[in-house]
């Protein structure tokens, strides 16, 4: 019988691709990585694809529109857009994973201790998380950038902040869920130690919905950051972010409609490739899709 | 049905007063002096003196608290630094502005996500079902900063058939203010649509593999009553609980919507104190747009109970 059972274990195991192979065989997946190491790639190497300084001024070609000499035309005081552009790329998908990077570094251990320890510590820490995520979350990231004052960093830590109580929550349900298996009541039997069944035992299988949720919510940080560097508390002037570039860009409008295209389509692009990606991720991490 | 209704407010108590300390906690990330920050240009000593003292920043941190809390709880949310107004008055005032605009976009949502989510589900793995697919990805992923600027060039500086910006009391003019409400609307429904759209195809999708959808055809029914009479008055229930909590999502959304259309309602007033340092208006807005969201919780929570009959069995 437990030959069988075994046997059968193996034979499923031989037959279920791995979730690689499975995220390999979405074809949205595919294409939303595509578009992100794309972009990663353009961040990396700004400084030798951009035609010309982003920051360098020129006004004998202000509001030019697009030219052979400037690709994506010129800004209100004669910058280069697709210099611009480039550079932006640094800002916001910084902004994206460094914020998502401050969620998981608070939230993963909060919900951890959280699901872990359970009494107490568990409803003092979900009546805080049910305080933060009834705050909206772009007023509660416009407010604390309000407080700490305009800057990309700043932007950052708010987003990070407001983004940590969705982990501690997911870490939290799944801990509470993973706790009762079998191999973590016999770490427990064995005298472990709590930090070690819960760093050793626990946190690694609860990689795969971290994993999925990152990749979505740097979708949402990478938005936020666009929409605080629009209302002016993001990335601050000179610097090139695709959501300040956005603001100037309202403001001539019915002049040069060319300097709204290109952010915002850079925004929806990124933004897709992370939600086509984490939806991607998802699917395969789901044993149900096996 | 009482005794729900009893509990679940009482669960929001903790809510609301974790949130109240949330709110108050937000000055303690003012680099430096908050006297100092409240003073803005001014330095004369004396007068930051009398700030400390009026604001109770010479008090320990909780006496602080409970002096806000206490002053919030009698309706005292403070008062503008900018426009020498209480808290109270300016939210008043600006709250129906954005209340009516997340309405019509709650309206445009429905009306448009649940029809496309109900044609996808039914229409599974056709052109459709593609189609409304990417349309609700879209809705997820393009800015709504963006795409408001973007129908401005098209319908008023390109076509000329809406305004750009303003706004225009209903009371004053009603045609005027759908004017330019419905473009700031359909911007700020934009993300509620998609996701409207997303819940109700995979709730339909759940609904019509069920044995009693399944036994619905094989009584003969003509699938339009299978899927109108059957299987959508199930697979509505989670989307009507949802358009309660997406209210409160779009009053946060309006922030941006408000500030491209200069719509003068509660998010141009948070975006316009962040500028003015007006500390006290930022904190107030945040407190009611988070009491209201938990309201709003509260009452998803209510009409699922309302209707849905297993609950109330």
């Amino acid at each position: 019988m437990v030959a069988t059972t075994v046997a059968a274990t193996d034979d499923t195991l031989i037959k279920r691709p791995n979730a690689f192979r499975r995220l390999m065989r979405r074809k949205g997946a595919i294409v939303g990585l595509v578009v992100i190491i794309l972009f990663v790639l353009i961040a990396l190497l700004a400084p030798l694809l951009a035609p010309y300084d982003p920051t360098k001024t020129n006004f004998l070609l202000v509001r030019k529109p697009p030219s052979a000499a400037h690709w994506l035309g010129t800004d209100e005081i004669g910058r280069d857009l697709l210099s611009r552009m480039i550079y932006g790329a640094r800002a916001s998908l910084q902004a994206g994973v460094i914020s998502v990077m401050i969620a998981i570094a608070f939230g993963v251990p909060l919900g951890l201790m959280s699901g872990y320890a359970k009494g107490w510590v568990d409803s003092l820490m979900m009546r805080i998380v049910d305080a933060l995520l009834a705050c909206p979350f772009l007023i509660l990231a416009i407010a604390m950038a309000a407080f700490l004052g305009p800057s990309l960093t700043n932007a950052m830590i708010a987003i990070g902040l407001t983004q940590t109580p969705i982990f501690i929550r997911l870490v939290r349900g799944q801990v509470l869920a993973v706790t009762v298996e079998d191999y973590v009541e016999a770490a427990r039997a064995l005298g472990n130690p709590h930090l070690r069944i819960a760093v050793r035992h626990v946190l690694p299988n609860i990689v795969a919905p971290v994993l999925v949720q990152a990749t979505l919510a740097i979708a949402t940080a990478t938005l936020a950051e666009a929409a605080l560097s629009f209302l002016g508390l993001g990335q601050q002037p000179p610097e090139p972010s695709w959501g300040s570039m956005l603001n100037v860009a309202r403001q001539f409008i019915s002049q040069a409609p060319w300097m709204a295209w290109w952010p915002g389509l850079a925004i929806a692009t990124i933004v897709l490739a992370f939600n086509l990606l984490g939806d991607g991720l998802r699917d395969a991490l789901d044993p149900k899709e096996s | 049905m009482l005794t729900y209704i009893v509990r679940r407010l009482l669960i929001s108590v903790p809510t609301i007063v974790f949130v109240s300390i949330v709110v108050f906690g937000l000055q303690l990330l003012l680099p430096g002096d908050p006297a100092l920050a409240l003073a803005g240009e001014e330095r004369d000593p004396q007068v930051i003196a009398e700030l400390r003292r009026m604001y109770h920043l010479d008090e320990p941190i909780w006496r602080q608290y409970l002096i806000w809390v206490g002053n919030v709880l009698n309706g005292n949310l403070g008062e503008s630094i900018r426009l020498k107004m209480p808290v109270g008055e300016l939210v008043a005032a600006k709250l129906p502005v954005t209340m009516q605009l997340a309405s019509m976009a709650i309206l445009i949502a429905i009306c448009i996500g649940i029809p496309m989510g109900i044609i996808s589900a039914v229409k599974k793995e056709t052109l459709l079902d593609y189609g409304a697919n990417v349309v609700a990805l879209s809705g997820i992923s393009v800015p709504s900063f963006w795409l408001g600027i973007m129908m401005i060039l098209l319908f008023s500086v390109n076509l000329g058939w809406l305004p750009a910006s303003g706004f225009v009391k209903p009371s004053e003019s009603l045609s005027q203010n759908l004017q330019t409400m419905i473009m700031p609307a359909i911007v700020l429904s934009s993300v509620t649509t998609a996701i409207f759209m997303r819940h109700t195809r995979s709730a339909m999708l759940a609904v019509l593999r069920s044995d009693y959808v399944r036994t619905a055809r094989a009584k003969g029914l003509r699938e339009p009553r299978v899927v109108f009479r059957h299987a959508l008055r199930n697979a509505i229930i989670p989307v009507v609980t949802l358009g309660a909590i997406q209210l409160g999502e779009l009053m946060s959304g309006a922030v941006l919507t408000e500030q491209i259309f200069t719509i003068p309602g509660f998010g141009k007033l948070i975006v316009d104190a962040v500028f003015n340092r007006d500390y006290a208006v930022v904190q107030g807005v945040v407190l009611c747009t988070a009491t209201g969201f938990i309201f709003l919780n509260l009452c998803a929570d209510l009409i699922y109970f309302l209707v849905n009959p297993r609950m109330r069995g």
